[in-house]
């Protein structure tokens, strides 16, 4: 497991581990969890879209889910009660599964990101996971007493004549590139998971909200660690084994 | 006494006019009670004066810096969310100093534990303690005994002497002529 064919994707995975937790907690605070799946599966088709037009999957995925992430707050009051994650997401599907249908390339390439490969990582995709990473756990400490703040007391900012829209549009960005850096990495279905069954946890347990912060990480870390473990042991896809250790670990301290 | 606030004719409101011109003088350290009927559009001017609602004509005039604090009868959605009373206090800057016993010894449970009238208490305590020069409240006995009313109207003329300035709205008419300097009484049925 220590050679650099499998230490590469596991470190790729343990810097998503951590990050994706915590983002979930936020994600679960402002009630948009749904948010996690439709930014996957809008990545993916921006991904699969890249690769057909010659150009980095990678580049593509991102860029799309960044532009969804940033072009919500546009349509925010036509598509509100979650509607437009659920656009978003039916969207991203449709056409990840009709390139998938109509490009041998993109059938190769989407049934990795549907299937959750982690162990194709290189170590330029471990570089950009880690600096994205931990870019982003930077942005979300600045950014968290205000996520909080709008939550308990939506009006404070307003009262107080200060602008709301950074923290807004600063976290649906956030949460946009981190879960296509995660797609492309583990999956849909692997990021899913890790962005919402440790907050769902932590949110039950948590004694406060920085014990739930810590709960959610450790929970994340140790059931990746065990997913890994398993699926490289059984030689199965990444992301699925992920999945069911989590709704393991969910049942049982659920 | 240096005025925080000056309304002039405010007529205020949400799709239309719900409200009667209003006019007001408040200056630091003053408590000022709004009382009347439901409806004559008490909330609304709460509303206005923090940018919520819309002004119809009227004008409001606010001392330059001034901090607003704006407690709602909105009940903070706190169902299912692991936050602590200490951590609610430490997101609006206020103090724990001076809280009731009662709560005191509970500011580290989370407060989906708390009963209604302990979580409603923190949840204005964190708006009234908050760094602020005015703060407007709205219905703040709402779910409080009595002994929360007591200790709610004790430490209101603590933070007006401390120089605050405030406007409560409140239906509870004892709790409003043992709190406020000046009772304004809005009348009902003339709201065109």
């Amino acid at each position: 497991m220590w050679s650099e064919l499998f230490l590469v994707p596991f470190l790729t995975g343990l810097c998503l581990a951590i990050l994706l937790p915590l983002l979930g907690c936020y994600l679960r605070l402002r009630d948009e969890w749904l948010a996690a799946l439709a930014y996957s599966h809008v990545a993916a088709a921006g991904a699969l879209l890249a690769l057909v037009t010659a150009m980095p999957p990678a580049v593509g995925g991102i860029a799309a889910a960044g532009l969804a992430g940033a072009g919500k707050r546009f349509f925010a009051a036509k598509l509100a009660g979650g509607a437009s994650y659920a656009l978003l997401l039916l969207g991203g599907w449709a056409v990840a599964v009709l390139l998938a249908a109509n490009h041998p390339m993109a059938e190769r390439l989407g049934h990795a990101l549907f299937d959750g490969q982690l162990y194709f990582s290189s170590s330029e995709q471990l570089w950009l996971v880690a600096v994205c990473s931990l870019m982003a756990l930077l942005l979300l400490r600045k950014l968290a007493s205000n996520l909080l703040l709008a939550h308990v007391y939506p009006d404070f900012f307003r009262v107080r004549g200060l602008p709301a829209w950074p923290t807004q549009t600063g976290f649906d960005l956030l949460a946009a590139l981190a879960l296509a850096l995660a797609t492309m990495s583990m999956g849909v279905m692997g990021a899913f998971a890790l962005v919402f069954i440790p907050p769902w946890l932590a949110f039950r347990r948590g004694r406060n909200w920085r014990a739930g912060l810590w709960l959610a990480l450790a929970i994340g870390l140790l059931a990746y660690i065990a997913a890994f473990i398993v699926a490289l042991g059984l030689d199965q896809p990444f992301g699925p084994v992920l999945a069911l250790v989590l709704i393991v670990v969910g049942l049982v301290i659920a | 006494m240096s005025f925080l606030l000056h309304i002039e004719h405010l007529v205020a409101g949400w799709q239309q006019a719900a409200t009667q011109p209003f006019d007001l003088m408040l200056a630091a350290g003053e408590i000022v009670g709004l009382t009347g009927p439901n409806g004559v559009g008490k909330s609304t001017l709460l509303a206005a004066l923090a940018g919520r609602a819309k002004i119809f004509s009227g004008r409001i005039e606010q001392r330059p810096g001034l901090r607003l604090a704006l407690q709602t009868q909105d009940v903070p959605p706190v169902d299912g969310l692991p936050l602590s009373g200490r951590e609610l206090l430490a997101l609006t800057g206020a103090s724990d100093d001076g809280l009731p016993h009662w709560l005191a010894d509970r500011l580290d449970l989370r407060l989906d534990r708390l009963s209604g009238g302990q979580r409603h208490y923190l949840a204005l305590w964190a708006i009234l303690q908050a760094p602020a020069d005015l703060v407007l409240l709205d219905e703040p006995t709402n779910n409080l005994d009595a002994a929360g009313v007591a200790h709610l109207t004790a430490h209101l003329r603590e933070r007006a002497a401390a120089g605050a300035g405030m406007i409560v709205v409140s239906h509870d008419l004892a709790f409003v002529h043992s709190v406020c300097d000046r009772v304004l009484e809005l009348g009902a049925g003339d709201v065109e």
